[in-house]
């Protein structure tokens, strides 16, 4: 089944393009760990999924890209047709010639209804060409003017038009100082109606994402760039084909129905936030091994102490021996740091995946449940092929958690 | 892309806006080794076919033929604007898009204001409405002009009101050059002030910037150049101040190194709605993002840096003197201090190979030394262009809306009211059909509503960040 993605704004059409860059080239990357037919079956998933053929043989990414200035798109255009690999469609982009403003109230209430017509189409168009649709992911800032306002408006037309389709919006939850004065006000505006519209956002958050391209991976300058492709890298490791646990020799089908079914059990909690593990630079790939004990156990550390990557992580908080959370007043114990979710999904990746002991996280699912009455954990495996970094055995694990709301907002 | 189009009023605003489209060309030129009419250069030129007699020779794609500047010169003699088609710019405008006069208005804001308002209202309408036909989407009038003469003070705020009612969906911004200490013009009080009132009511943005403090960084370049501090060469053509002109060869004339600062000040200001880069900001954004009410939009500007040295290995110890120095009272184009003042909003626009970290870096250093408003701790409103200005590896523009900008004001004020006292000059103005004496009043009083904001706001400076107090129910 097919995912159709739109990009708004300069930084939905940034990311997108780095997106659909390591999608390809994950999929299309030579060597792995797998027999040549299961690499055809991993690619031809990937390829269901988020690109199209077209006559030369030539993939066509999904995607329809809108921005309300012409210079983000035609750039994002051109960087995809220099790689030669992928392309976007010609037609599948809609840009006007002045830009929001980042006011919110322009991108929702005058290019919305404005446009409204032309964009519904360029999505019908893009709709028309799969052969069975999944759902919608919408990448989209909150702090501009476009990527928010707009991006509410069109979630709010996808409920009313596709209303049996799922709808992922990926959200990049500003920088804590600033990148825009008023996007405290953008920012909130765009949370309360996508709430109402979207089935789950996806959370990510620039400080977070900065410190891992500072801490983890080594990078001195560190350019919105390098920001973007850890980003895809992510998401990646969500979207790309997995099995069930369960075993069976066909990948699964619905990949937002999937992530949907296990991470929103009730549709008042809906944000989304992923982890994964390793991260890291290709210069120190080459020096480091991995076991799946040990990246379960960072794993979930990091989830308990709500750290967003595998350095820093506190290691005094643990679960609550009664397992319930002491109610009451909040006591200074250490115990009451520890982050409740409400469902998890654990994603593994690599070699010897069937080895991999996700028994933690049954224990942890006991807690887990005591707290909340909902589903419990589940894990989904695949056989390698997402390489971190496009090379050498690597086992990588991603954990897609939901966030206790009360937490960081 | 959206188009701007430049209206230059008086001698000062069309020596400067001289300066502004040399530097422009130049800009371009750099940028663009085509030849191709892309969008970058549309939003300041068109691209004409000068065979076509008439205006039928727009040419929208293609190579360049010939450019022209969307420019409107307005003056009331004909000295400067007859000089600027003289020299070597006069192919850059369009002479139908001049409106000029034999006389001149005497240094009087009246005259411009009123008796050339009402004469060339219709006129100065006509050629607006053909620039902007000529623009695809027109998104922002450029208008510089001074505030102490006459044409540029009066003739120009008049416009504002022209602009308002015409366009109204347009950006205003102006660039008004305030009268310094030793101005040498007397009645420059009067024309400030009355001036001021028309600013404050029918313009989006105002970047006041001041002779003196030009002059002063001048000084200080010229100091860096002939001191020959540890070997250290200059790039020429670096010099925020340098024009096209082979570097100190050419015989200069004397405001052309101040003009050229400013012109430099509005291509840093439109480069990232031009020019590609990481986090683009468009002129919109600037108004949404600095101008918090309506009233309090003027916005204190500076440059750095203002000379790169030839040297070509920049360590990141000279970005962040960069930064430090967009920051520091000597580099600000209007006397003002804005560290020891309330921030209201600050924006950082930087252009080159300058990255999110390193401008968050340094935001997070100077963060502490500023003192931000009470409902906007945060506040900083970024951009990364791409493309470097000619001559630099990297630059920044920082824009702040602070109460720095009320010593300038307050010092306007008090240099009126001590010639209003004793009205001095002030029949040459009220023998201006129109002008009556509370038309002074008025404007005085616009003014000091003014100050009394950032008053009020200056108040709160030191005050903590506390919520209201909330009623405790006793249990």
């Amino acid at each position: 089944m097919s995912i159709v993605t739109v990009q708004l704004g300069q930084c939905g059409n940034q990311i997108g393009f780095e997106v659909f860059d390591a999608l390809f080239n994950d999929s299309h990357c030579p060597g792995g760990l797998c027999s040549k037919r299961e690499n055809e079956a991993y690619q031809a998933s990937c390829k269901e999924r988020f690109f199209s053929e077209e006559e030369n043989g030539v993939p066509v990414a999904r995607a329809v890209l809108v921005d309300m200035e012409r210079k983000v798109i035609s750039q994002t255009l051109s960087k995809a047709a220099r790689s030669g690999r992928w392309k976007y469609g010609q037609h599948s982009c809609f840009c006007q010639k002045q830009g929001s403003g980042n006011n919110w109230a322009y991108g929702y209430s005058v290019h919305g209804p404005r446009h409204k017509e032309s964009i519904m189409n360029l999505i019908q168009k893009e709709v028309e060409k799969c052969d069975s649709l999944s759902g919608f992911f919408i990448i989209m800032s909150m702090a501009g003017g476009t990527g928010s306002g707009l991006g509410a408006f069109v979630t709010q037309n996808l409920q009313d038009q596709y209303s049996s389709a799922l709808k992922m919006n990926h959200i990049i939850w500003p920088y804590g100082t600033g990148e825009v004065i008023v996007q405290n006000y953008n920012s909130i505006l765009t949370l309360s109606h996508l709430y109402r519209s979207s089935d789950a956002l996806l959370v990510h958050e620039n400080d977070a994402v900065h410190k891992i391209c500072a801490k983890l991976m080594n990078i001195k300058q560190i350019s919105f760039c390098d920001i973007n492709q850890v980003l895809a890298h992510q998401l990646g490791s969500v979207f790309q084909p997995t099995y069930s646990r369960e075993g069976s020799f066909h990948y699964r089908r619905n990949p937002l129905g999937d992530l949907m079914e296990n991470l929103v059990p009730h549709p008042e909690f809906k944000m989304l936030g992923v982890r994964n593990i390793p991260q890291m630079s290709e210069n120190s790939l080459a020096y480091s091994t991995f076991t799946w004990a040990g990246l379960l156990k960072h794993l979930r550390q990091m989830l308990i102490s709500n750290a967003k990557m595998e350095e820093g992580i506190d290691w005094q908080v643990r679960p609550p021996l009664s397992g319930l959370p002491p109610l009451g007043k909040m006591s200074v114990n250490k115990e009451t740091h520890f982050n409740t979710s409400i469902a998890n999904l654990v994603i593994l990746r690599g070699k010897d995946v069937h080895s991999a002991d996700v028994g933690h996280h049954r224990a942890l699912k006991r807690v887990l449940c005591a707290v909340r009455m909902f589903s419990p954990v589940i894990c989904q495996c695949q056989s390698p092929k997402f390489i971190l970094l496009k090379k050498g055995k690597i086992k990588t694990l991603v954990l897609v958690a939901k966030r206790n709301p009360c937490t960081s907002m | 892309m959206t188009q701007s189009v430049v209206v230059q009023v008086g001698q000062c605003g069309n020596q400067i806006g001289c300066c502004f489209w040399d530097l422009a060309l130049r800009e371009h030129a750099a940028v663009n080794k085509k030849g191709i009419y892309d969008e970058a250069i549309s939003s300041f030129f068109r691209n004409v076919d000068t065979r076509v007699v008439g205006d039928g020779g727009n040419i929208s794609k293609g190579k360049i033929c010939s450019l022209k500047a969307r420019a409107v010169l307005i003056d009331m003699e004909e000295g400067v604007v007859n000089e600027i088609l003289q020299g070597p710019l006069r192919d850059v405008f369009d002479s139908k898009q001049l409106i000029t006069d034999i006389s001149g208005s005497g240094n009087n804001w009246a005259v411009g204001h009123k008796v050339f308002g009402s004469l060339y209202q219709e006129k100065i309408l006509e050629k607006l409405r053909k620039s902007a036909e000529h623009c695809d989407c027109l998104q922002c009038f450029f208008i510089i002009h001074s505030m102490g003469g006459g044409t540029g003070s009066g003739l120009g705020t008049f416009l504002l009101k022209v602009l308002k009612d015409e366009f109204p969906e347009v950006y205003r911004f102006v660039t008004s050059i305030y009268p310094s200490g030793e101005d040498d013009v007397i009645t420059s009080p009067y024309n400030s002030i009355l001036a001021m009132k028309e600013l404050n009511e029918h313009a989006d943005c105002v970047l006041p910037i001041d002779n003196q403090s030009l002059f002063d960084i001048i000084s200080k370049i010229d100091l860096m150049m002939n001191s020959g501090k540890l070997g250290a060469a200059i790039k020429p053509k670096s010099l925020v101040t340098s024009s096209t002109g082979v570097f100190k060869k050419r015989q200069e004339k004397p405001f052309d190194a101040m003009n050229n600062i400013v012109a430099n000040l509005l291509l840093n200001l439109t480069s990232s709605a031009r020019f590609e880069g990481s986090l683009n900001m468009d002129l919109n954004e600037i108004i949404m993002n600095l101008v918090p009410f309506p009233q309090l939009h003027y916005l204190v500007s500076s440059l750095t840096p203002l000379y790169t040295l030839a040297d070509v290995n920049i360590p990141p110890r000279r970005l962040d003197q960069m930064f430090s120095d967009a920051f520091s009272k000597d580099h600000q184009l209007i006397r003002a201090d804005p560290k020891h003042s309330l921030y209201l909003a600050c924006a950082l626009m930087v252009r080159g190979n300058v990255q999110i970290s390193d401008l968050r870096r340094n935001i997070e250093r100077l963060k502490p030394s500023l003192q931000f408003v009470s409902w906007n701790q945060e506040g900083w409103k970024t951009s990364l262009c791409s493309v470097p200005p000619v001559g630099h590896s990297h630059s920044l523009l920082a824009l702040a809306n602070n109460t720095c900008v009320k010593p300038t004001f307050i010092d306007l004020r008090e240099r009126f009211i001590r010639l209003y006292k004793k009205k001095a000059h002030l029949h040459h103005y009220l023998q201006i059909e129109g002008m009556e004496e509370s038309c002074f009043t008025e404007a005085v009083s616009s003014l000091s509503a003014l100050i009394q904001e950032y008053n009020q706001l200056d108040a709160t400076k030191s005050m903590p960040v506390e919520d209201l107090p909330r009623l405790n129910i006793a249990m």
